[in-house]
């Protein structure tokens, strides 16, 4: 007898109503949308400052659909939800979704499991835009989110890099991208310690380690539509093309055999998601490892095929920076931790754990 | 039906194809013979897209292929791919099949019950049926094979191309599995580097030598030690033991 059980062909499958496409993941994701909500609603209430649960929602109510329509909080209250706290939470939820989302595209890209948003080089061409905004004064005339803007045009010039790099040579494989955006992240990370050397500035230099470590501080109604317009857009997407991941991720040529192009789709994938890291670093700086642990917790949860996986990785991202942006700002309080500081504290024990029990080495 | 002629190629500094020539037969299995580096493989990447000649014409039906979109080149091209073995990771046999069925839905659509049940009865046709939930990575070589070209099989496509299917296999899995490439009775094109099972399961062979093909037949007309000899350089013997005849290679041993 052969250890290992031999299915009998046929029974269990034939009366399968889906062939393999294992039980629903639907009451995983819905249970993943309501705990993003909820997550939203608790962490507004949650600061130095607290509130509860109900005057969360009473004063959301208040200004987006009128009711109630008499105010009957503080007015610290009102101020501290609606102007500061719930900009800052939408922000994260965006920021950590968008993150969520590029790292599992990435992964199914360049088919490898470390890869995550920063290996493009991307987020390292946004620091050494903000860096110049910060340190040297320079698009002080963009007016008052100069940084941000530097920030996202040294990504996209970053991006141009990493492309035009991975490009010379013809093809553009993952190993090539992987090595261009390496490469390029190396050389941007040099150019702006190179600036904060240069700078000689020493409140600057904090505000740019204080950055590059990430922070969702500075989150404001001005800048969020654009936040959640181009990041929203780019996740659209990428779940718009769920199944060319799923074909890409088991190879080019099973790609190819399947009618899809691997090289355009990785091409308009990249561009797409490189787009999603300069968004996400120009509001928030440079939060790490949600876009590494969220595509892994999620495909612990809802197995490896996208049309569940990137929804899970976007919803996971978004609960991960939510509580880690709670942590940050209620630990040391009333100072305020970087939230790189936060996801890399909880996040690699996580991670470890985590890979410790996948099959990766098969 | 799928034809290449006059199919030049040139991969860096090297000459790989000069003036080959393929096509499909109905329902009849062609293998693609020659030693190592004759372009077996990269003649057949022509065929679906993955390589462009540098000239002559691949035709599928009246359409040449640099017409088409990927997509409908899939449609009419079936390739059975290696490299998802490898790769992949946590995918399911049913899921892994599943997926052939892409080239006839768009990007934003989901698979209909009509796809789970043509992935169903081409896990059947293969008899795997029974491993639909298992892990695609769990699979022994020759179950793996077989999935392979059941998602071929999923996918519809009246031209079935294989390179190299028997490779790390077993004896016995290798004849599992060309007896099934055979019995699907599709348009085949096999690329095989053994020529006892190229004699045994193809319909037609076509000798490939240093990018040109060299001689084209029935098994028989091919497989004769005054063609091959030239070709592989080594002493070609055929051996009978009263139901198959065989090729033996080299001198006989001691």
């Amino acid at each position: 007898m052969s250890t290992r059980s031999e299915a009998a062909p046929g029974d269990r499958a034939r009366t399968a109503h889906r062939v393999g496409w294992r039980w629903s993941r639907r009451p995983i994701l819905v249970g993943l949308a309501i705990l993003t909500v909820v997550s939203v609603v608790v962490a507004i209430g949650l600061g130095p400052v607290g509130v509860t649960a109900p005057t969360v929602l009473s004063i959301i109510g208040h200004y987006t659909i009128g009711v109630p329509e008499v105010a009957d909080w503080a007015r610290t209250d009102d101020a501290i939800i609606w102007e500061v706290r719930l900009p800052r939470v939408l922000l994260g939820a965006i920021v950590g979704a968008a993150l969520g989302v590029v790292g599992t595209t990435l992964q199914a890209l360049v088919r490898n499991p470390l890869a995550e948003p920063y290996i493009i080089g991307v987020s390292a061409g946004a620091s050494a835009g903000a860096a110049t905004a910060i340190l040297f004064g320079v698009g002080s005339w963009l007016g008052g989110e100069s940084v941000s803007i530097m920030a996202f045009l040294g990504a996209l010039g970053a991006l141009a890099l990493v492309l035009t790099l991975a490009r010379s040579t013809g093809r553009i494989t993952p190993s090539r991208m992987i090595v261009a955006g390496v490469a390029v992240g190396y050389l941007l990370s040099a150019v702006t310690s190179l600036l904060i050397l240069i700078a000689d500035n020493t409140e600057g230099a904090r505000a740019v380690v204080f950055w590059l470590l990430g922070s969702l501080a500075n989150a404001d109604w001005s800048t969020l539509p654009i936040g959640y317009l181009g990041m929203g857009a780019g996740m659209v997407l990428v779940f718009w093309w769920r199944r060319r991941l799923d074909l890409l991720a088991l190879g080019d040529e099973t790609a190819l055999a399947s009618g899809v192009d691997p090289e355009r789709t990785r091409l308009v994938l990249v561009v797409v998601v490189a787009l999603c890291v300069g968004f996400a670093v120009s509001l928030s700086g440079g939060i790490g490892f949600v876009g590494l642990a969220a595509p892994h917790i999620a495909r612990r949860i809802v197995g490896p095929i996208h049309r569940h996986l990137v929804p899970a990785s976007a919803a996971l991202g978004a609960i991960i920076l939510i509580w880690a942006d709670v942590a940050a700002r209620m630990a040391l309080q009333p100072r305020e931790l970087p939230i790189g500081v936060v996801t890399g504290v909880l996040g690699a024990p996580v991670l470890v754990a985590l890979v410790r029990k996948l099959p990766y080495n098969n | 039906m799928i034809s290449a002629t006059d199919i030049d190629l040139r991969l860096g500094a090297v000459d790989v194809l000069s003036g080959a020539q393929l096509c499909t037969r109905p329902g009849k299995v062609v293998g693609l013979i020659g030693p190592n580096g004759s372009g077996k493989s990269s003649l057949l990447r022509c065929l679906y897209g993955m390589l462009r000649p540098d000239r002559g014409a691949v035709l599928i039906g009246d359409d040449r292929i640099e017409s088409l979109t990927q997509r409908l080149i899939a449609r009419a091209v079936g390739v059975v791919t290696q490299d998802a073995a490898a790769d992949g990771i946590g995918i399911t046999v049913g899921e892994f099949v599943l997926l052939g069925r892409h080239v006839h839905r768009g990007d934003h659509q989901g698979f209909t019950s009509d796809d789970h049940r043509i992935t169903l009865e081409a896990l059947e046709l293969v008899n795997m049926a029974g491993f639909a939930e298992r892990n695609l990575q769990e699979l022994s070589g020759g179950e793996r094979q077989r999935v392979m070209i059941a998602r071929c099989v999923a996918q519809r496509s009246p031209v079935m191309l294989l390179d190299e299917p028997t490779n790390h296999l077993d004896v016995r899995y290798q004849h599992e599995v060309l007896t099934l490439v055979r019995s699907l009775e599709m348009d085949t094109i096999l690329v095989l580097h053994d020529l006892n099972l190229a004699s045994r399961y193809c319909h037609h062979l076509v000798l490939l030598d240093q990018g040109k093909v060299v001689h084209q037949g029935l098994p028989g007309d091919v497989l004769r030690s005054d063609v091959l000899e030239p070709v592989y350089g080594i002493e070609v013997r055929r051996l009978a033991d009263g139901r198959h005849s065989y090729l033996a290679f080299g001198p006989p041993g001691p």
